[in-house]
């Protein structure tokens, strides 16, 4: 608690220091000026959008919202989203931690390819991802006759969307992990390697506990992340409702029937898994912050 | 890919780690991309320049780039203002705004969809004010610039914000003990320092802005030539099975995604030496 105190007022301090100074304070009505436009537009564009989520759920009232939450169909997208993060996100992790190993432990040729492949997700339309897989495993695709050939269904079913989850979520962990493990350097592993440890050992004992809140982050939002994906995901669904609908493709199908409470209902789920997601980052970035505290000489 | 260490490696792990992550990254992410390359490279080229230079799809190239720029300039002008407020003042509830930020990139697409298109419909709870001045917002261009903007936000705040953060005042302080108003200050010792990192912010915002598909077609209408993004062109496509139409549209936005990854990273790159000049 008391650490938390003195976080707060350590960020509090610069900010007071700054407008306590006349080089780095502006005019108290530009100051004004400028809390209010972005306050405001703060307001407008995140706020909003936020609290009409809820508004929107819970505007036919508390039954209503578990009811649709209860729905068979909204039941079974709660299922198959569970399943597709269940298989993308340690998928990912395992990943992540290995192109971050690489990456920031190691010198070598086509260090820059490797990172460039890992920022490709990022930039790439989810549909163009979605419609890559179809190429690939669709009745049309390289490997479809393949496929048919042996009654495996891999588009319009649930392989194809955990595909397309993996794809979209590829980044999260490594991009997490990358630039805190080449800030810690890896001194503290070399000396633990000349002391006799073995590379798991060294893994468990020298590198995770140094990771884990970063590692912990990049596993929530990675699988916000895949349980929010609408783009790829509807390429690769075929939306058979009940089968291959995800949470985000069942807010698609009540919005267009005009169902918009359960609409929002289920939409407000996922707005919940956002908002925690968020909390835990602020959360980490507390815990770094103070870990890096402790290790400044006093 | 060969390894060539400088010094004699100490750590172990180096070959299975590198060696997971390239063919994973491989077959998860490079695989599928090859095969939108490759699909295109087989169409005959009179039917590749017939699917990509079709009106509606040139239509729809307008819009996206045109809406991208205009969103990710907007949110270089807001993010701005947001950065250096949470950098430079104290006001009530200064850590829920910075956790909040980030929700754009946190929340599910389709749910920021809906919501937008709720609050600027007609009826919605901006809508009905902007309606009867003869604003539409939702279900035309104006609400997918809505939608983009919220969704590029977080990127030009993150990336502005910690270059802010380690901004040293001493410059600023001699600016103004040389007699520079606060205005030139800012505009000829700040900027200057925060430029790459808008320009970042910037390429970032407008790179995800081009291939979002979820948050705008809700608030979109999808009205051809009108308000139909290039996304939904090929979405268009697939779904009347023309293939090989949506795989040209894809091919295309592949080449603007490489080349927008090129520039972030060419910016980064500049940035990262500017910002070490600084400090």
């Amino acid at each position: 608690m008391a650490a938390l105190v003195s976080h707060l007022y350590a960020q509090h301090d610069r900010a007071a220091l700054l407008e306590g100074r006349q080089a780095t304070r502006e005019p108290r009505w530009i100051k004004w000026s400028i809390l209010t436009v972005a306050l405001g537009f703060f307001g407008v564009f995140l706020l909003l959008p936020l609290a009409v989520v809820f508004v929107g759920a819970l505007a036919k009232g508390g039954q209503v919202y578990l009811d649709s939450l209860r729905d068979p169909d909204t039941l079974s997208a709660i299922w198959l989203t569970l399943i597709a993060a269940a298989i993308a996100v340690p998928l990912n992790l395992v990943f992540g931690i290995a192109a971050a190993w690489a990456i920031a432990r190691f010198e070598f040729h086509g260090k820059q390819l490797l990172l460039t492949l890992i920022d490709l997700p990022f930039s790439v339309s989810p549909v163009v991802a979605g419609l890559s897989f179809v190429l690939l495993f669709g009745s049309h695709g390289w490997f479809g006759a393949w496929l048919a050939a042996h009654d495996i269904k891999i588009i319009f079913a649930v392989p194809g969307i955990v595909l397309a989850t993996v794809f979209v979520t590829v980044s999260f962990v490594a991009r997490e992990l990358i630039p805190l493990m080449q800030a810690q350097g890896r001194e503290e592993e070399e000396a633990a390697v000349v002391l006799g440890a073995r590379g798991w050992q060294v893994f468990w004992h020298v590198t995770l506990p140094n990771i884990r809140w970063a590692l912990l982050y990049g596993v929530m939002i990675s699988n916000a992340r895949a349980m929010g994906e609408f783009g790829a995901v509807s390429v690769v669904s075929g939306h058979i409702r009940g089968q291959t609908d995800t949470l985000p493709l069942q807010v698609e199908v009540l919005y267009n029937d005009y169902n918009f409470a359960a609409a929002f209902s289920v939409a407000s789920l996922l707005a919940l898994l956002a908002l925690l997601t968020l909390a835990l980052k602020s959360w980490v970035e507390w815990r770094s912050g103070r870990a890096l505290q402790a290790q400044e000489p006093v | 890919m060969t390894a060539t260490p400088r010094l004699p490696r100490v750590l172990p792990g180096f070959g299975l780690s590198l060696g997971f992550s390239v063919s994973y990254g491989s077959l998860i992410v490079l695989v599928p991309l090859a095969a939108i390359f490759i699909r295109s490279a087989g169409m005959p080229l009179a039917d590749f320049l017939h699917a990509v230079l079709a009106p509606r799809v040139l239509a729809s190239y307008r819009l996206s780039f045109g809406l991208s720029l205009l969103a990710a300039a907007i949110n270089c002008v807001f993010g701005l203002l947001l950065a250096w407020s949470l950098v430079r003042y104290r006001f009530p509830g200064k850590k829920l705004v910075d956790a909040l930020i980030d929700l754009p990139f946190a929340l599910p697409t389709a749910v920021a969809g809906i919501a937008l298109t709720a609050l600027y419909a007609g009826n919605g709870w901006i809508g009905r004010y902007l309606e009867p001045l003869g604003i539409k917002v939702a279900f035309g261009p104006l609400g997918i610039l809505v939608a983009l903007v919220f969704i590029g936000l977080p990127f030009v705040v993150r990336t502005v914000q910690p270059v802010l953060e380690d901004l040293d005042t001493e410059l600023e302080e001699a600016a103004t003990c040389l007699g520079a108003h606060r205005w030139q200050t800012f505009r000829h010792v700040i900027l200057p320092v925060l430029q790459p990192a808008l320009m970042t912010g910037f390429a970032l915002a407008f790179a995800r802005a081009v291939g979002e598909y979820g948050s705008v077609i809700f608030i979109s209408g999808n009205i051809p030539m009108v308000s139909e993004i290039t996304p939904l062109m090929i979405m268009t496509k697939l779904e009347q099975f023309d293939y090989a139409g949506a795989t040209a549209i894809a091919s295309v936005m592949l080449v603007v995604s490489f080349l927008m990854l090129l520039m972030i990273n060419l910016l980064q790159s500049v940035g990262a030496r500017h910002h070490g000049r600084n400090s």
